[in-house]
């Protein structure tokens, strides 16, 4: 297979890297964050 | 007293519906298509720069002014800006919020059919055994409505009208219980899709199941930088285009979603959740599906002058046949993976414009949820059918033009300004900020009241006067030609070419070129002619009537203006005003119905 060149490579990986690890980041904290108090906007929780 | 007691199952609901109303046909077609035709990997960073200052800011201001709107009630724009502006005109601003989802809708559903459409031509093997060629006809005869490749009659009509039969059926069920499942079972699958494909065509290799080239070759064009090209305002003014449609801003979509968050709630960390998941689809997934898979079979030169077809001529004129090279399992598999990713990309986008428009109808008119979704696809059948019969003469590119990118830009900018500057960003911050989940950095604070404004404000006025060849050094005050897509060379007709008129008896050659055939197939008459204007051959095809007679010849060679065929010719510009006239009488019948609402409100006192 014809392999990439450094500087595509590199920069892809970065690129791809950076936003799936936001990605990943944010979503977690949506998981882990503390619920507030009824009231809330969402039924079933 | 407003029917409308509409609420979120859960957050992650919320995120993955959010995340869906903005996860498009956009992320896989039109992504691809804009970084190819701006240089590969020179388009990502002004991309990523839009995201920063143009995105995520307009994300935290959509989220706030609809979390803002729904205390009152509003879950719609006009009301909401009208409490947030508090002149008359702010209202009437606001009405985009609205017809920018049925105008938007018109047409994306139609396109949404055609992704059931081919999931289910994929399934059954449709295009196995058809050559390039015969899967290009393929699509112009699915479009082709006195045509059809199921034995269906009229078959695009009758998978629009099941498309939109879906989208009302879930749209009765409510947020919770339609629009979110929708998202938390349609978003997931989509990601697992694109994966499958996505590795698919990263380890395509030159040699295997008649591919040319690596996958990699296409991933390197997209992703070697070319810093150069950071100077050109075209590239920057179709990154910040990209950033719009991809995150589904300035459509009053995210506003409508957001009103239904109390405003307790958290709004940020949710906005940011939602567009980087669009975002990992876009940049992750979308370019690694159609880039590398296309170069590999097609390299790189090839792959440039076919994305002048656009995403949906590569999508759906191109892909089918290269999924075919992969034997009839995997080609099976890949195809209902690709169409099926598309189909659930759309849905959950497609409900998202329906929800405003029901939201509206619910709060200011007490119709019933049934009531306002079946409003909804009724609307969007009527304004959608000259999409569907008048695909050929343009209807939907001009549906797309003024209703999908005019129109998101233009309202973008007010909201902008209403927010920063009007309502204030003390305000504005405060409630941005208020229920956090995240510390925003406060750089933001300036970005939104400074930065975003005048970006939006520059890409408006860009794609105003936007130069021919887009070449911006010849703007001067002596004036400059004016690209055919700026928005006043589209006003003036600029680009229609010779055939100026609505009704004529002639139909003269739009471009030079050959005339490769003149023949009749299946009742109909065709011209087929090589346009060969800029040293680049584009074969165009010219159905003609019955009582339409040809003036040429095959071989015949072509300049612009020599007559084609001669007869009773309704010629493309008529179609392109009649749907200017459409959208235009959407909008003002909205803004009509916003009055009423207005009026209806103030008596009440609840305004």
């Amino acid at each position: 297979m014809q392999p990439m060149n450094t500087t595509a490579l590199l920069f892809m990986i970065i690129s791809e890297f950076a936003i799936t690890f936001l990605t990943v980041y944010f979503f977690v904290k949506v998981l882990r964050s503390d619920k507030k108090g009824e009231p809330d906007s969402y039924e079933e929780e | 007293m407003s029917t409308n007691k509409e609420s979120w199952g859960t957050r992650v609901g919320l995120i993955l519906a959010m995340a869906g109303n903005a996860v498009g046909l956009g992320n896989f077609l039109r992504f691809p298509m804009q970084a190819v035709q701006n240089g590969g990997g020179a388009f990502i960073i002004p991309y990523l720069v839009c995201f920063l200052l143009l995105g995520v800011p307009l994300l935290f201001v959509e989220w706030a002014t609809g979390r803002y709107g729904g205390q009152f009630g509003h879950h719609t724009t006009p009301l909401t800006f009208n409490r947030m502006g508090n002149r008359w005109f702010w209202k009437y601003i606001g009405v985009f919020g609205i017809f920018s989802n049925i105008a938007i809708a018109s047409y994306y559903c139609y396109i949404e059919s055609w992704t059931l459409s081919y999931t289910i031509h994929s399934a059954i093997g449709s295009f196995n055994h058809l050559d390039q060629h015969g899967v290009a006809e393929f699509f112009n005869n699915y479009v082709d409505i006195s045509t059809t490749t199921t034995g269906i009659p009229f078959e695009a009509i009758v998978f629009f009208v099941l498309c939109l039969a879906l989208n009302v059926w879930v749209l009765c069920r409510g947020l919770s219980g339609g629009v979110e499942k929708v998202a938390k079972i349609g978003v997931p699958l989509l990601i697992v899709f694109g994966v499958f494909l996505a590795v698919r065509g990263i380890t395509l290799k030159a040699g295997s199941m008649g591919a040319a080239f690596d996958g990699t070759v296409g991933l390197n064009f997209l992703w070697t930088p070319d810093f150069t090209s950071l100077t050109n305002p075209k590239v920057w003014l179709a990154a910040a285009g990209q950033i719009f449609f991809t995150l589904s801003l300035g459509q009053g979509s995210v506003q409508c979603y957001a009103s239904y968050v109390k405003h307790k709630d958290d709004i940020a960390l949710n906005a940011m959740s939602a567009g980087w998941m669009n975002e990992f689809v876009e940049v992750v997934l979308g370019s690694a599906i159609i880039i590398p898979i296309s170069i590999g079979y097609f390299g790189i030169d090839k792959v440039v002058e076919l994305t002048r077809l656009g995403g949906l001529g590569l999508g759906f004129r191109i892909m089918p046949y290269l999924f075919a090279q992969w034997g009839t399992l995997l080609s099976a598999m890949a195809g209902i993976a690709f169409f099926g990713l598309l189909f659930f990309a759309g849905i959950t986008s497609s409900l998202a414009m329906g929800t405003p428009v029901m939201s509206f109808l619910m709060d200011e008119f007490n119709w019933k949820r049934k009531s306002s979704a079946l409003a909804f696809g009724v609307a969007v059948l009527v304004l959608g059918l000259p999409t569907v019969l008048f695909f050929q003469q343009g209807v939907l590119d001009e549906y797309d033009y003024w209703a999908g990118t005019v129109s998101l830009v233009l309202f973008a900018t007010f909201e902008m300004i209403l927010f920063s500057w009007v309502f204030g960003m003390k305000k504005g911050w405060k409630e941005i900020t208020h229920g956090a989940d995240i510390k925003i950095p406060v750089v933001y604070r300036y970005i939104i009241k400074w930065i975003t404004p005048f970006m939006l404000l520059a890409v408006f006025l860009g794609s105003l006067v936007r130069p021919a060849n887009d070449e911006w050094n010849r703007i001067s005050l002596k004036g400059w030609k004016l690209h055919n897509e700026s928005i006043i060379g589209q006003l003036k007709h600029q680009g229609i070419g010779p055939n100026k008129s609505y009704f004529s008896d002639k139909f003269f050659a739009e471009r030079d070129g050959q005339v490769d055939s003149v023949y009749v197939l299946n009742g109909s008459k065709y011209i087929c002619v090589t346009d060969t204007a800029g040293g680049i051959k584009t074969p165009l095809r010219y159905k003609i009537m019955d009582r339409d007679i040809p003036a040429v010849h095959c071989g015949d060679f072509l300049h612009t203006g020599d007559v084609l065929y001669t007869g009773s010719v309704v010629n493309r510009v008529f179609y392109i005003d009649l749907a200017r006239i459409l959208l235009l009488s959407v909008f003002v019948v909205i803004g009509v119905l916003v009055y009423m609402a207005f009026r209806k409100r103030k008596k009440s006192g609840i305004c």
